[in-house]
C-alpha cells in the first residue's frame, strides 16, 4: 500500500478535473467496478479505480505522468458499469488532455500516432491512411511498424495512394488554426 | 420510403471500401434511402477525443451542420467510431456554453439539431428486422457465426440509446433473419483494442486474441462486425495475432453488410468478399443451397 499525505493534496487540480469533466469526482467510493470491467488494467500502472482515488487525493503529477491514462481505449466500460453514474472515461480523457497541455507524454508512440492522424485530418480534410502511416514512422523512428501487413493491405487495396481532397478542406484547417489559437478548454 | 443523412467515414474510402459499398447496396435493396452529406469531413475519431472534446465537437460539428443543410434529422453512419464522436457533439452542444466555444471554432456556427444514429439502427427501427427477412431470396442455412458489436456502439447506454449495453441483440436478429446460426457470444461488448494497433500493437494482439478465442471455443465457422477498426483488428491483424500468441486462428471476419447482401442477392462486386484478409471462402462452403421449389 502507498500512503499519501493528505497535505500534499493539490486542491486547484482536483478542482480542474472535475471542471473539466463536469464529474463529481468525490461520489467515487472505490467499489473497484470500472476496474474490474477495464480490459486496459493489464498494461497500465495505475489500474482505472487507483486513478480515481489518486484524484481525490489530488496527487496531480502522479497522475498525469502515468502511463494508464495515454493507454485507456475510451471503451465505455467504467462509464457504463459505475454504480454513482460518474463518466470515468471521460475523466480518463481530461487527464490525457491535461498531460498533453503540460508536456508530458508519458506512452510516447500513442501521442505520436494522435498527432499524425490529426495532422492528416488538417492537411485533407479527411484522414488518408497512407500518408498518416508515414507521418508516424517518420515522427516516431518505428520505421518496422505494420511492414509486415502491407503486402495483404496493398493485395487487397485497403490503403489508396492518394487522400481524397474535400472542397472544404481550408475550413477544416480552420477549425484546427482557432483551436490553436484560443486554448479553448473544456 | 425511409430516408437519412448518410456519413461514411474516412476507413470506407479505404481500409473498409467493403463495409462502406456493402452498407449502400444493402441500404438500396431494402429500400433505405441514404443522401450522402456532401463535402464531409473526418470527425477526428479518437485521436481528436483524446485530445481536446472542444476540437472534436468541431471537427464534428462542420458535418451536422451540412446534414442539417440537406434538412434531415437523422444521419447515419456505418462507423461506431465516427457515430461516438458526432452523438458525443450532438448532444453535448445541447449545453449553450460548450455550443459557443464550438462554434467559435467554425466556420459557419452549428444551429441544428440532427441525430446522428448507426446505420444498423436505421435498419432495425425503420426498416425492421421482418422486412429484411421478407426480402431475403438466397438464406444463408449452414453457417454459424458470433456476432461482435464492438465497445462503443451501444455504450454509455444513457448517451448511445440503442439495444442493450451489455447484450446487444440488433445485429443477431439481423443474421438471424438471413438464416444464419447465430451462436451466443459472450465477448460482444468487449474491447478490441481499437487504435492502439500501431503505436502498440501488443494490446491489440492481447484483447483481439481473446475474441478469437471465445468465438473458436463456440464453434463458429465465422465472425459478424460492425465495426471498420474492430474488423481490422480481427482479420487484417490475425495473422500478426497467431505469430504473438502462437495461435493459428483461421476465423473469417464479416461485415453484417456483407451477409446481409448475399442473402439479399445484390451483386456480388458491390460486397468485396475478396478484400477480407483471412479466406472467407471455406466458410461460404458451407452456405447450404436452398431446396429446389416444389
Amino acid at each position: 500500500m502507498r500512503i499519501y499525505d493528505l497535505a500534499t493534496a493539490e486542491q486547484d487540480f482536483i478542482a480542474e478535473v472535475a471542471a473539466r469533466s463536469h464529474q463529481d469526482v468525490r461520489t467515487c467510493y472505490q467499489c473497484g467496478n470500472c476496474t474490474a470491467g477495464c480490459p486496459y488494467t493489464f498494461v497500465y500502472d495505475y489500474s482505472v479505480s487507483q486513478i480515481m482515488r489518486l484524484i481525490q487525493l489530488g496527487q496531480q503529477e502522479t497522475v498525469l505522468r502515468s502511463k494508464s491514462i495515454w493507454l485507456c481505449g475510451s471503451c465505455q466500460s467504467c462509464t457504463t458499469r459505475c454504480p454513482n453514474r460518474i463518466d470515468v472515461a471521460k475523466i480518463m480523457d481530461v487527464c490525457r488532455h491535461m498531460a498533453r497541455e503540460r508536456g508530458y507524454a508519458t506512452e510516447r508512440e500513442v501521442k505520436l500516432f494522435a498527432d499524425s492522424f490529426l495532422r492528416s485530418v488538417e492537411r485533407h480534410g479527411r484522414a488518408f491512411e497512407l500518408g498518416l502511416m508515414v507521418d508516424y514512422v517518420l515522427h516516431s523512428g518505428k520505421v518496422f511498424t505494420d511492414l509486415d501487413l502491407a503486402p495483404t493491405a496493398l493485395a487487397r487495396r485497403k490503403l489508396p495512394f492518394q487522400p481524397h481532397p474535400i472542397v472544404g478542406r481550408d475550413q477544416v484547417e480552420r477549425i484546427f488554426q482557432r483551436f490553436r489559437q484560443g486554448g479553448a478548454h473544456a | 420510403m425511409p430516408k437519412v443523412a448518410y456519413y461514411p467515414g474516412c476507413s470506407g474510402q479505404g481500409t473498409s471500401l467493403e463495409y462502406e459499398r456493402s452498407t449502400r447496396a444493402v441500404c438500396q435493396a431494402v429500400g433505405l434511402e441514404l443522401v450522402d452529406v456532401p463535402d464531409w469531413s473526418c470527425c477526428g475519431s479518437s485521436p481528436a477525443h483524446m485530445v481536446n472534446h472542444v476540437l472534436s465537437a468541431a471537427l464534428s460539428a462542420r458535418n451536422l451542420d451540412l446534414a442539417h443543410s440537406l434538412g434531415m434529422e437523422v444521419v447515419a453512419t456505418p462507423c461506431p467510431s465516427c457515430l461516438t464522436n458526432l452523438r458525443n457533439a450532438a448532444v453535448e452542444m445541447e449545453d449553450e456554453g460548450f455550443r459557443s466555444k464550438v462554434n467559435a471554432l467554425l466556420d459557419r456556427p452549428y444551429t441544428g439539431a440532427v441525430d446522428p444514429q448507426s446505420v444498423l439502427q436505421v435498419l432495425v427501427e425503420q426498416v425492421g428486422v421482418d422486412e429484411v427477412a421478407r426480402r431475403v431470396t438466397k438464406p444463408l442455412t449452414g453457417l454459424r457465426v458470433a456476432c461482435y458489436y464492438g465497445c462503443i456502439m451501444n455504450r454509455p447506454p444513457e448517451r448511445m440509446r440503442f439495444d442493450d449495453h451489455e447484450n446487444p441483440m440488433a445485429m443477431d436478429r439481423l443474421m438471424e433473419a438471413i438464416g444464419l446460426e447465430v451462436a451466443p457470444f459472450p465477448l460482444k461488448v468487449e474491447c478490441c483494442g481499437a487504435s492502439f494497433g500501431v503505436p502498440r500493437g501488443d494490446i491489440v494482439m492481447r484483447l483481439s486474441g481473446k475474441l478469437l478465442d471465445a468465438a473458436r471455443g463456440l464453434g463458429v465457422d465465422a465472425m459478424v462486425t460492425a465495426c471498420p477498426l474492430c474488423q481490422m483488428n480481427l482479420d487484417l491483424r490475425q495473422r500478426q495475432i497467431n505469430a504473438a500468441l502462437h495461435e493459428r486462428f483461421r476465423i473469417p471476419v464479416f461485415y453484417y453488410t456483407q451477409l446481409l447482401g448475399l442473402a439479399l442477392d445484390v451483386p456480388r462486386q458491390e460486397l468485396g468478399l475478396d478484400r477480407l484478409c483471412v479466406d472467407p471462402r471455406l466458410a461460404l462452403g458451407k452456405i447450404k443451397a436452398p431446396a429446389p421449389v416444389q
